[in-house]
């Protein structure tokens, strides 16, 4: 059965070996050469078939996802058909899986989609009942937080000089809008665009890359160079091919081929291209009134209602759920979308400590005890919003410590799985199917289906009777815009690709392979020495950089190695602790985060990243005969409680040992 | 004994401590300043001591009340029970009767849309309440464009537009954008309805000043909201007033010699009432006053004007006059999402400040293509405007004159046509706002059972939305007719006929006048 070889890069030069068999291959040896011209025997064939069986007999052992059409059987016509076959005659084959539009096709899909490497790269994203421990922060030596410090120093020093004389002397551009200019206050403030305009203006061009084609496992940036200190961009016309570290991809729906795209592209031929009107007009179809009962069946609620926007979700939410006398007490880390919806509701809003229940706890008491500021008159509602997995920190809320007192305060809970639904789980199905709890118990479950599903916008799901009133009340629905045909069917088709409705065994081996990268590449990371934020089923892998220079740095160098990644600072993370997010997805495979890996140890090293201590994780494995139970008992035989060695692994080793211990409890 | 080596270690640590003391650098300077004052004036020790006491708690003290002024200390046990206590009331209030009845209403379309729809209970009805007034929504060049994008780009961009999910499609609809309206540059919004509640925070701070129409739509009443700017309200339409408004604002701040931000936000087309602004005389204000203009033309885009360009066509205004115009892309043009085209800088300071831009992801490629193809349409063949207008004439000619319940409040040239009931009706019959708002649900009832889909206007949230302090604003539920050049002007015809007919049997059913009779 001919199957494709999967190794990237070099798959169209494997495809053309097995073609023609009887060349050489220039990267055999001489004897091997030798051997081949002498006895004609197609050694190499031999081998390279050998190869081929392997590697299919790995295929098949699992339900692996392929490219379209070539899963075809091949059908032999000189044995099936003929009565008497003739030996010197090649066998006939109907299906020719070679032509070189096959080829690109594969490759195409590949570049999507990576093949998996190795069945056991699975692991199932689940949490094991241990009360969840907040992540250990690791600090780097005192330099870098004195170094980084300096550095916005003297950016702020210097930005302010630059001002100072730019607004009185200059007659650049740059300074139009901030003068007061025939009558007209300027457009923007000085103070307010202070930081974009001289600090993140001097980095601009690792923000906004522009990209074309599909942002799956690789993504092509559209080349561009700056002549004036990032104001203006000229675009080369070339591309680039860079691995996709950056995409909200989660779980690979980013294709353009497949089933889903297949579906879609037939539904837009049905339906068109949109339903020009509002939820409450003419926009409700009996499209979109499946794709609410399929996501209410998906996250465990009775009731749900789609958007075409997932920030609207948040922002149009909170005013139909509470207004004036009610509280909300939200996550300090949480995303715009909640605090702008927060704000436009009219409630009174409190923001209790990333995570920390024992915070909630307090201000919960405070608020019931308290009252309304002022009149003391108890509260109307107390709503608590958290998200399920925090997209700038990798960290997951803490979602048994809330019910716990959820339980005792009888506070509203809203948790916003913009990153977790799909993305954690056995099922998929968000943070409630991770930590193994009834959603029932959640109040409401918000998401978004741009990340997950490949699509766009965002759903609310709750009980009917608050389904429904949402729905006329929701202003986002009344006034806005309805979801269109394409975006329907591809979270309509990526949904039942993840239950296993469409292609079993396929959403299984997406859900566990994002499970399986996730905890690889934390692991590798945090063995090679960098400072890795996050918990260890996150699919999102923030790592530290601190110093600003390294920001934009960081994003070169990996840039230079064909890797496109996020790199974020002040405002969105604390000032000191810039960082880089890596975001993985079912796209990826081993051998994409083995690259990655060891872009990550040079970049290392050249830009100093390594500093972990070593108390977040990445230390050495337990000598023999110690298991994690006694390594306590352990250490203190030895002597060495409280040493704790700073972890500087070698590439070969983390890429050697790492698939199997990212399957254990990550140490 | 236990005491001497307690003793000798006590002894040995203050040893150790005042030697570590001694070689801190200016520790004999102090320990001198120390000796001599107690020496001299004991009394001057004691008050230096409580000083330094005071200097130290004061650093450690935070900078703000804690707690406010009427707070209440209670003991743990009486919070317990206030807790135990409290009841929250329930996460929603039930259901009204008028949106139970409105929910049940909601007509469930099969398949695609267009001029003729098929609903869920498998009749065939004329579609006159989307805003698919070209019909391109059918076209099928343009759906085979949209298809070819999905196959080179997928469906979803997968990331906000600052971390790689800009496009080269978004940015070549952007200058398509640009380039239709003859503005600098244009930003794509990934959803219309939020474009301007985040447009308008993004310039308008706290102290600037906003002066806006009494009619605007309700995500400019949220943008107005967020931006927790001063907001000044002039009549709508009324341009004596506008003006009144803003040279009162002109002197005020004249007089305090403070400069703030002014803005100027109004509607093309109103969406609560449907008439057009006065673009010249706003922009003749705008200049004498020194104020900046943001337009909304959410309904007017693709609309109003020879080739659907907007007001500023319509009216022959230089479109580089206004500052800022906030488009869709999601109702006519057939695609998703909304625009803000104005000049270089107001554009490039919405790519980080505007919030419904930096924090959500980016529009799909295939909406955006779409956006490309329909402003192609538009700019390429006028002609489809012109049948649209004629088919609003053709309606319009079977409602407004002839009614003798409602009259059109809209502009003759926009195809979505809102019809109130009229103020001798209202009054004789002492019509509340929930009154009308059912007797014109019963409307769309009625309609549809005679085979014409029409719509209400959704003015109930922003009516909810409406504090006490804007009770004179007068938003009238209407009737929603959205014409299509779909259809031809017999169909039109016959449909406006139908829709009269339902507003006339509603009118003089027996239950209704009856009910307001004794009201």
């Amino acid at each position: 059965m001919p199957r494709k070889i999967s190794i990237p890069f070099t798959g169209s030069s494997t495809m053309s070996q097995s073609e023609r068999p009887g060349e050489r291959r220039p990267s055999q040896s001489r004897g091997n050469r030798l051997s081949q011209f002498f006895s004609s025997s197609p050694k190499a064939k031999d081998q390279l078939s050998a190869q081929q069986a392997l590697m299919a007999m790995q295929n098949n052992s699992t339900p692996s996802i392929t490219g379209p059409g070539l899963s075809l059987p091949s059908i032999s016509l000189s044995t099936v058909a003929t009565s008497e076959p003739h030996a010197d005659e090649p066998p006939k084959t109907i299906f020719q899986p070679t032509s070189s539009s096959e080829t690109s096709l594969q490759k195409r899909f590949e570049a999507q989609f990576g093949p998996l490497l190795h069945p056991t790269h699975r692991y199932v994203s689940k949490h094991h009942g241990e009360p969840l421990q907040a992540p250990v922060i690791d600090e780097p030596p005192y330099y870098y937080v004195l170094t980084t410090y300096i550095s916005y120093l003297l950016l702020l020093a210097l930005g302010h000089i630059r001002d100072f004389f730019g607004k009185r002397f200059s007659k650049k551009p740059l300074y139009r809008t901030l003068r007061a200019a025939n009558g007209y206050a300027p457009l923007n403030d000085d103070f307010d665009s202070f930081y974009t305009r001289r600090l993140k203006l001097r980095i601009d061009d690792v923000f906004a890359r522009t990209s074309t084609g599909v942002p799956g496992r690789f993504i092509n940036l559209m080349d561009r160079v700056s002549d004036n200190f990032n104001e203006s961009y000229n675009y080369l016309g070339t591309t680039t091919e860079t691995l996709n570290m950056s995409s909200y991809n989660y779980l690979g729906f980013a294709q353009s081929e497949g089933p889903c795209a297949n579906a879609v592209e037939e539904c837009v031929r049905r339906f068109g291209l949109s339903f020009c009107s509002s939820r409450a007009d003419a926009g409700t179809s009996d499209l979109v009134c499946e794709v609410e009962r399929e996501i209410a069946a998906f996250v465990g609620k009775p009731s749900a209602m789609v958007f075409s926007m997932g920030f609207v979700t948040n922002a149009s939410s909170f005013p139909a759920l509470v207004s004036k006398g009610c509280l909300i007490l939200s996550d300090e880390l949480n995303h715009a979308s909640i605090r702008l919806g927060a704000r436009l509701s009219g409630a009174v809003i409190r923001s209790f400590k990333h995570n920390d229940m024992m915070d909630l706890e307090k201000r919960l008491r405070e608020a019931i005890a308290q009252g309304q500021p002022r009149t003391h008159r108890p509260w109307k509602k107390i709503l608590v919003a958290v998200e399920g997995l925090y997209s700038m920190e990798g960290t997951m809320c803490d979602l048994p410590g809330i019910l716990n007192l959820k339980d005792t305060y009888k506070f509203a809970l809203y948790v916003d799985e913009a990153h977790s639904v799909g993305a954690l789980g056995p099922n998929g199905r968000g943070i409630c199917d991770y930590f193994g709890i009834d959603p029932s118990r959640v109040d409401i479950l918000m998401g978004t289906l741009t990340k997950s599903f490949g699509a766009n916008g965002g759903y609310v799901a709750a009980d009917k009777h608050i389904i429904d009133k949402l729905r006329s009340t929701n202003a986002a629905t009344m006034l806005g815009e309805s979801p269109t045909p394409a975006v329907l069917m591809q979270i309509l088709a990526s949904l039942k690709i993840i239950t296993g409705e469409m292609v079993p065994g396929e959403g299984e081996e997406r859900l566990q392979r994002i499970a399986f990268n996730s905890r690889y590449l934390r692991l590798g990371l945090k063995r090679l020495g960098l400072i890795v934020y996050g918990h260890d089923d996150s699919p999102i892998i923030p790592i530290a950089l601190y110093n600003p220079a390294k920001i934009s740095a960081f994003s070169h160098e990996m840039l230079k190695r064909k890797i496109s990644v996020v790199v974020v600072g002040y405002p969105a993370t604390p000032l000191i602790s810039s960082r880089a997010r890596f975001c993985v997805s079912s796209a990826h495979n081993k051998d994409d985060l083995d690259r990655l890996l060891a872009a990550c140890d040079e970049v290392g090293d050249i830009l100093q990243l390594k500093f972990s201590t070593g108390i977040a994780g990445g230390l050495k494995p337990l000598p023999e005969g110690v298991s994690p139970e006694n390594e306590a008992a352990w250490r203190r035989a030895n002597g060495l409680e409280g040493v704790i060695e700073a972890p500087r692994w070698s590439l070969e080793d983390v890429i050697a040992l790492g698939a199997a211990d990212a399957k254990v409890r990550l140490r | 004994m236990d005491l001497h080596e307690a003793q000798a270690y006590l002894q040995a640590s203050l040893h150790e401590i005042s030697e570590a003391f001694q070689k801190v650098p200016g520790s004999a300077v102090l320990i001198r300043y120390i000796q001599s004052s107690y020496q001299n004036d004991p009394v001057r020790s004691a008050i230096e001591l409580i000083l330094v006491i005071f200097f130290v708690r004061y650093l450690l003290s935070p900078s703000y009340p804690t707690h406010d002024p009427n707070y209440v200390k209670l003991r743990e046990d009486e919070i317990d029970e206030l807790v135990k206590e409290w009841e929250p009331e329930p996460l929603v209030s039930p259901q009204s009767a008028l949106q139970e009845a409105e929910a049940e209403k909601v007509p469930v379309i099969v398949g695609p849309t267009g001029p003729k729809v098929k609903l869920a209970n498998g009749r065939t009805v004329t579609n006159l309440a989307s805003y698919n007034f070209y019909n391109l929504n059918a076209s099928e060049s343009i759906k085979e464009k949209a298809i070819q994008t999905l196959r080179t780009y997928g469906v979803g961009p997968c990331g906000p537009p600052q971390f790689y999910g800009t496009q080269d499609v978004h940015m070549n609809t952007e200058a398509d954008i640009a380039a239709f309206l003859g503005t600098q540059s244009s930003i794509l919004y990934a959803h219309a309805f939020s474009t301007i509640t985040s447009v308008i925070p993004c310039f308008c701070k706290r102290g600037d000043v906003i002066v806006a129409d009494k009619m605007v739509n309700y995500p400019i009443r949220k943008g107005l909201e967020a931006s927790r700017s001063t907001i000044r309200w002039y009549n709508h339409n009324d341009m004596e007033d506008l003006e009144k408004v803003m040279s009162k604002v002109a002197q005020e701040q004249a007089k305090k010699k403070i400069l703030t931000r002014r803005f100027i936000v109004t509607e093309g087309l109103f969406e609560m009432v449907g008439d057009c602004s006065d673009l010249p005389k706003l922009i003749e204000l705008k200049e004498k006053y020194k104020f900046r203009l943001a337009l909304d033309e959410t309904n007017s885009f693709g609309v109003l004007g020879r080739n659907g360009r907007g007001l500023t066509e319509a009216q022959n205004v230089d479109s580089e006059a206004v500052d800022v115009i906030i488009g869709s892309l999601s109702g006519p043009l057939c695609a998703a999402g909304g625009f803000c085209a104005g000049s270089k800088d107001v554009v490039q300071h919405q790519r980080i400040n505007a919030a419904a831009y930096t924090y959500s992801a980016a529009l799909p490629a295939m909406s955006a293509v779409t956006a490309s193809e329909t402003l192609n349409v538009l700019q390429c063949n006028p002609d489809i405007l012109i049948q649209c207008r004629e088919n609003i004439r053709a309606m319009r000619a079977q409602l407004d004159p002839r009614s003798d319940w409602v009259k059109c409040t809209s502009d003759p040239e926009n195809p979505v046509m809102l019809l109130v009931l009229k103020p001798e009706v209202i009054q004789s019959r002492r019509l509340t706002i929930e009154d009308q708002d059912r007797l014109f649900l019963e409307c769309c009832e009625e309609s549809l059972a005679n085979g014409v889909l029409i719509t209400r206007l959704k003015c109930m949230p922003l009516i909810d939305s409406l504090g006490p302090l804007n009770a004179d604003v007068n938003i009238q539920p209407a009737l929603k007719v959205c014409i299509t050049s779909g259809l031809s002007k017999k169909e039109i015809e016959k449909a406006g006929i139908t829709i009269r007919h339902a507003i006339t049997k509603v009118m003089t059913r027996k239950t209704n006048r009856q009910a307001n009779l004794s009201g």
